[in-house]
């Protein structure tokens, strides 16, 4: 009984992570599912958000404008992805990956050289916008929970618009978008910054919900993001097409991700085999649609052996 | 309405897979020609529709819209003289997104795409209105997915969207091609519609000869990258297939080598 209560009490922790990786699963959506294109710039802009943050918040300035700035400085690097792929014809797993190394840099030279700098509740009082600490657990879940929501309600209504749509049309089929008359340039360029601006903003979260901005927290991040987007749509994609609650199903799978991570530690998984974990339930998830079609392709094979 | 000068191209320049696909052409259109092209594979008939589409840019000559030079300009922007439809279904039309949200794409053709909310009820009421008059009962499938749609449905939208925003000049790339007979017939009669409802000015490539000569008002052969006959007014009424094919031999020297022409 009384592990069940422990276990009970891990939750809310776990799904105030969930939210704050689930608007970060939102900006991967972005790109993995509108535009079509896996993004690897967000290992580093998630960081870059957290450092952008944490650095103007320790600085004294206010958290909301440190969070608009992590939000602007999120939306460069994935603008400079989107011109290293448009400009220069960089493949954009290749982009991707150039930016996120010269992030690093960047991110470092932000902290000033430190690998870790704290922001802790304690020190920092009412200065940060959610909680590191358990005390408050229901307050920062209600403050994720109305952030999630306008954010999905702004991108609903962005992807209902002539340029949204344009973006979904690129992501879909270059050959039509291009005969359109869409600059398939710019939309590629547009979607990269948007989607890493909403990375950026969950690093900026995420360094308030841990309580520090570290050099290391954006790796493997797209791993998780990818998880969440996977979960989310396999588990709820058949019900709608309605493009917000899409968005909600997202973040709903960053939940159940991060329920089950906090269920499998707190049953004795030891936390390092974590990362092994994520890119091994990615890869399932993504291997699975491939072997279905395989598998489906030999029955089809041996029935017409059969009727031959 | 067209003028296309002295254009080449060249693939593969310099590499041992080199072919001059186009050699010096030149075509005028005037305003209304409905110009159907046919030739044997390889004469270039694709290649100049995706020359003035701006899908690659010209070797040399030049290429004016309407009194524009485009020659310079990139594939999205002469879109805004331009309405096309492909020899693939799948090519024109965005599959994951519904029919009137691609529809609402090809109605910002020539426009600037801003934040204004993309369909309103008065637009799809439009849609509705234009769909209908394709007579495939697609007026009740707005929010259809359309890769769900078969390959005539599809050509048939993509052709409205082509047409949508009336076009200075609209390219038809084969866009029966992948259809059965029956289905390839509907579209082909949708497409005389719009062209002569809004009178258009429009270049059809075919592989069909019948169908060449049936449609429109001018027809040009290509062979080995030249324009080998152009043919126009009564005297296109009256042809056959059989004097057709011997004009081929006659301004080729070769037979003309397309089963797909002489079998339909």
């Amino acid at each position: 009984m009384q592990i069940l209560l422990n276990w009970l009490d891990t939750l809310p922790g776990a799904v105030s992570q969930g939210l704050v990786w689930g608007i970060m699963a939102i900006g991967l959506y972005i790109t993995y599912k509108v535009l079509d294109i896996a993004d690897l710039t967000v290992d580093g802009s998630i960081t870059t958000g957290a450092a952008v943050c944490t650095v103007m918040v320790t600085n004294g300035e206010n958290i909301i404008l440190a969070m608009l700035c992590a939000v602007i400085a999120g939306m460069l690097a994935g603008m400079l992805t989107g011109l290293l792929h448009t400009l220069l014809g960089i493949p954009a797993i290749l982009a991707g990956i150039l930016t996120q190394l010269m992030l690093w840099s960047v991110n470092l030279i932000v902290m000033d050289g430190r690998a870790n700098i704290a922001l802790s509740r304690l020190k920092y009082g009412d200065k940060v916008l959610i909680s590191s600490g358990a005390s408050d657990i229901y307050v920062t879940l209600g403050i994720l929970a109305a952030i999630v929501i306008v954010i999905v309600l702004l991108l609903y209504w962005f992807f209902g618009t002539e340029l949204g749509m344009s973006l979904r049309a690129t992501g879909n089929n270059l050959d039509m978008s291009r005969a359109q008359g869409i600059n398939t340039n710019f939309t590629k360029v547009f979607g990269l910054a948007l989607s890493n601006g909403v990375v950026a903003l969950a690093g900026s979260l995420l360094a308030q919900q841990q309580g520090s901005a570290d050099i290391n927290m954006g790796r493997g991040a797209i791993v998780i993001g990818l998880a969440a987007v996977i979960v989310g749509e396999a588990l709820f994609q058949k019900k709608t097409t309605n493009f917000a609650i899409r968005l909600l199903f997202v973040v709903c799978g960053a939940i159940i991700y991060w329920l089950v991570f906090q269920t499998v530690i707190f049953l004795g998984l030891p936390s390092e085999y974590l990362k092994m974990l994520s890119a091994s339930v990615v890869a399932i998830f993504l291997g699975l649609p491939y072997l279905k079609t395989r598998l489906g392709l030999k029955k089809k094979k041996t029935e017409g052996k059969t009727n031959a | 309405m067209l003028e296309i000068k002295n254009i080449s191209k060249t693939f593969n320049s310099g590499t041992i897979n080199e072919k001059k696909v186009l050699s010096n052409v030149s075509l005028t259109l005037e305003d209304g020609d409905f110009v159907t092209v046919i030739g044997g594979n390889g004469a270039g008939k694709s290649t100049i529709l995706n020359l003035v589409a701006g899908v690659y840019p010209v070797d040399e000559g030049k290429i004016i819209i309407d009194g524009n030079d485009v020659t310079k300009l990139p594939e999205h922007k002469r879109a805004a003289f331009i309405g096309r439809v492909f020899q693939d279904p799948r090519m024109g039309t965005a599959s994951d997104m519904w029919v009137e949200e691609n529809m609402s794409i090809a109605d910002s053709r020539g426009h600037r795409r801003g934040v204004r909310w993309a369909i309103t009820s008065k637009d799809r009421e439009r849609f509705r209105e234009q769909l209908k008059l394709l007579d495939l009962g697609l007026e009740n499938r707005l929010t259809t997915k359309m890769g769900l749609l078969s390959g005539g449905q599809r050509q048939a939208i993509t052709l409205l969207m082509a047409t949508l925003k009336r076009p200075k000049l609209l390219l038809l790339d084969e866009h029966t091609a992948a259809l059965d007979p029956k289905t390839a017939a509907k579209v082909l009669e949708i497409t005389d519609r719009l062209v002569k409802e809004n009178s258009l000015t429009a270049l059809m490539v075919t592989h069909n000869m019948k169908d060449a000569i049936a449609y429109g008002n001018r027809l040009i052969m290509m062979n080995a990258g030249k324009v080998i006959l152009d043919v126009r007014g009564e005297e296109k009424k009256n042809l056959t297939i059989e004097a057709l094919l011997e004009m081929f031999t006659k301004a080729s020297g070769a037979e003309f080598a397309s089963d797909r022409a002489l079998l339909s």
